[in-house]
């Protein structure tokens, strides 16, 4: 093993070999010793219990997150029946005709969502398959951190390319298209997803065994039969993961839709449309100024309820794919 | 007869199986190679924007009415203070709460809770992260809209990049280690200190850097949190030329970061402002990829040195 401070470490043990000859040389009673391994032993306690208490710290963190979005939510449901809720078609609580919806803000998310996803799920599994079955050392070497770089490009920035970008040039296709739409955010949110999609179902892929695809090629596969019907199969449970952590990202991404999808909420399944989806109502509150208390301020925290309810729907759902499609090799 | 049928028909087979595997190979670099550019895109266009706002006032000016003599300097200050209060609360945090995971804690429920735990907080939406803050750190702890608040906010958010940062660095450390600290009379405590830490000390640091990096570039908590977009003075420094040097005033100080003057600047109808976002933007994504990239670069590093 290499370390750098290996020369300090040394100096220290003879130090601490040369304190050792002292003691030897100058009894120590019994009861001294005892003294120092009962304080020894209480200073590891105490660490510990620091330490244990750091790693609780993160389910008091969903503790307080579930607590806030409920005990906000309840006194709103005081206020707005669970049926107007989930049934009215109309999300207008600033108004003074107001209507309290969710439908609308829920059909932003998911439209933009499934654009997303359509763009993402196709586009980063061929890139995961490419990197991980076909491409040779060098490109899987650079193309990797590349991914990873891009993964890591604010939200806003991607929002920027989305609004001033990509609506203009999708309009010079399709002029009727207006300034907002959730089609163009869509889009730039599933090329934002591709570097997550692909490098985890890249990493699921590279985790299947080499005798499987040696076995395939023994019986004269090509490598895509042998991507398509080994490697893929056998590393489904990690493909399942990483698309479930794709459509989590797009039902709770912000930026994009807020500043590329427009904030009326608008209940529609047409992406060419311009519509407000959950997180986008977040955010045009937040950007006002409601005052602590009043019921537009309660409806931000039903909101986001609901969101954390659908992603932890599909955390769920990937939590039991991963047991369901998990593979012994 | 029959035979040459048959080799004829596996002739073809075994070509149109190897046009499959060419199709898709093509498909594979064409896919690459439309998202590699459609980031040079996202670059370029920046940069055709932003580069000509880019001059030393864009850093050393306030935010203004006109969007030529507009600048960034109080989003970048407000962004390093944010960051720094980010990185004073998350990083012991989630190096201990990683360490006790991965050296300290039994194989028990409470264990396997607080694992799933982690799992789930790092794919709840960062809106969600702005909630909780808005109520708790807000309202509940009287914080307001200040430095400290946003700090803490975006904590929360790395805590979960940190801890599983911290334990994958860890694991990668072999037994042998540990068992040659005991060996030698070491305490739990003392094998971490003094053996475990220092040698996951640079995969720690990787997952620190990525997690910075995505708390510089979040945008929504922060505006959950009700930040001002418009801060045209600074917080009071940190550091004071009298006794005692250190000020702590500029923690409740209201403030603007990077991507919140950007998302300011982009929802404005007038161009001249979108070219600021432009700028800003750009400013941005450097710092983000720089962060990136060094993260990338320490870990293949390390891929490299480190033989146990």
């Amino acid at each position: 093993m290499k370390f750098s401070r290996r020369n300090d470490a040394k100096s220290e043990d003879m130090k601490i070999s040369a304190q050792n000859m002292d003691n030897r040389n100058d009894v120590v009673p019994a009861y001294k010793s005892l003294r120092r391994n009962f304080r020894r032993h209480i200073k590891e306690r105490i660490i510990e219990s620091i330490l244990f208490l750091a790693a609780l710290f993160s389910v008091f963190i969903t503790f307080a997150i579930v607590y806030m979005l409920v005990s906000e939510s309840m006194v709103f449901f005081e206020h707005v029946s669970l049926r107007e809720f989930l049934t009215d078609t109309q999300w207008t609580p600033l108004f003074d005709d107001a209507h309290y919806g969710i439908l609308p803000l829920v059909s932003g998310t998911v439209v933009s969502s499934l654009v997303a996803l359509a763009v993402a799920l196709p586009l980063g599994t061929i890139i995961a398959i490419y990197l991980s079955e076909f491409a040779p050392f060098a490109v899987r070497e650079i193309a990797k951190p590349f991914l990873e770089l891009l993964g890591g490009i604010p939200t806003v920035v991607y929002g920027y390319f989305a609004l001033l970008s990509v609506t203009p040039l999708l309009q010079y296709f399709f002029p009727d298209l207006p300034g907002f739409s959730l089609l163009s955010a869509g889009l730039v949110m599933g090329i934002m997803i591709i570097p997550y999609v692909s490098s985890m179902t890249e990493d699921a892929m590279r985790s299947v065994p080499m005798h499987l695809r040696e076995g395939s090629y023994a019986t004269g596969a090509t490598r895509f039969q042998t991507a398509v019907k080994v490697v893929v199969p056998a590393s489904m449970s990690g493909i399942a993961a990483a698309y479930i952590l794709g459509i989590s990202r797009a039902v709770g991404e912000t930026m994009v839709v807020t500043i590329a999808a427009g904030m009326q909420p608008n209940l529609t399944w047409n992406p060419t449309e311009p519509a407000a989806t959950i997180t986008t109502y977040i955010v045009q509150v937040s950007l006002g100024d409601l005052p602590h208390g009043s019921i537009g301020y309660q409806t931000i925290f039903a909101a986001g309820l609901t969101l954390l309810l659908i992603t932890l729907i599909f955390n769920i759902l990937g939590h039991l794919l991963r047991k369901y499609y998990r593979e012994v090799y | 007869m029959d035979h040459d049928k048959n080799l004829t028909e596996i002739r073809m087979m075994i070509a149109r199986h190897r046009r499959w595997d060419r199709l898709f190979l093509i498909t594979g670099i064409v896919t690459l190679m439309i998202a590699m550019l459609i980031f040079f895109a996202l670059i370029m266009g920046m940069v055709i924007d932003g580069m000509p706002r880019l001059t030393l006032d864009f850093f050393t000016s306030f935010p203004s009415r006109r969007p030529g003599a507009a600048g960034i300097l109080s989003a970048w200050v407000g962004t390093t203070l944010v960051m720094l209060v980010t990185a004073v609360a998350a990083v012991p945090l989630g190096v201990s709460a990683g360490v006790y995971l991965e050296e300290y804690a039994p194989k028990n429920l409470l264990t396997e809770i607080i694992e799933i735990n982690v799992t789930n907080l790092a794919g709840v939406p960062s809106i969600i992260y702005g909630l909780l803050a808005l109520g708790l750190f807000v309202y509940q702890l009287g914080l307001g809209q200040s430095i400290l608040a946003a700090g803490l906010t975006l904590a929360l958010l790395i805590l979960p990049v940190v801890i599983v940062a911290t334990r994958e660095a860890i694991r990668s450390i072999p037994v042998s280690i540990r068992e040659g600290a005991y060996a030698v009379g070491a305490t739990k405590w003392q094998t971490v200190s003094d053996h475990i830490l220092p040698y996951s000390s640079a995969g720690i640091l990787t997952g620190i850097i990525i997690g910075l990096a995505r708390a510089i570039g979040e945008t929504a908590p922060i505006i959950t949190i009700g930040a001002l977009t418009f801060i045209a003075f600074l917080p009071t420094s940190p550091i004071q030329s009298e006794f005692p040097f250190l000020s702590f005033e500029w923690l409740m100080a209201p403030f603007t970061v990077m991507p919140i003057q950007m998302f300011n600047w982009v929802s404005r109808p007038e161009e001249a402002f979108q070219l600021n976002a432009a700028a800003a933007g750009l400013v941005l994504v450097v710092m983000t990829l720089a962060m990136n990239g060094l993260a990338i670069y320490l870990r293949y590093n390390l891929r490299k040195k480190i033989k146990w």
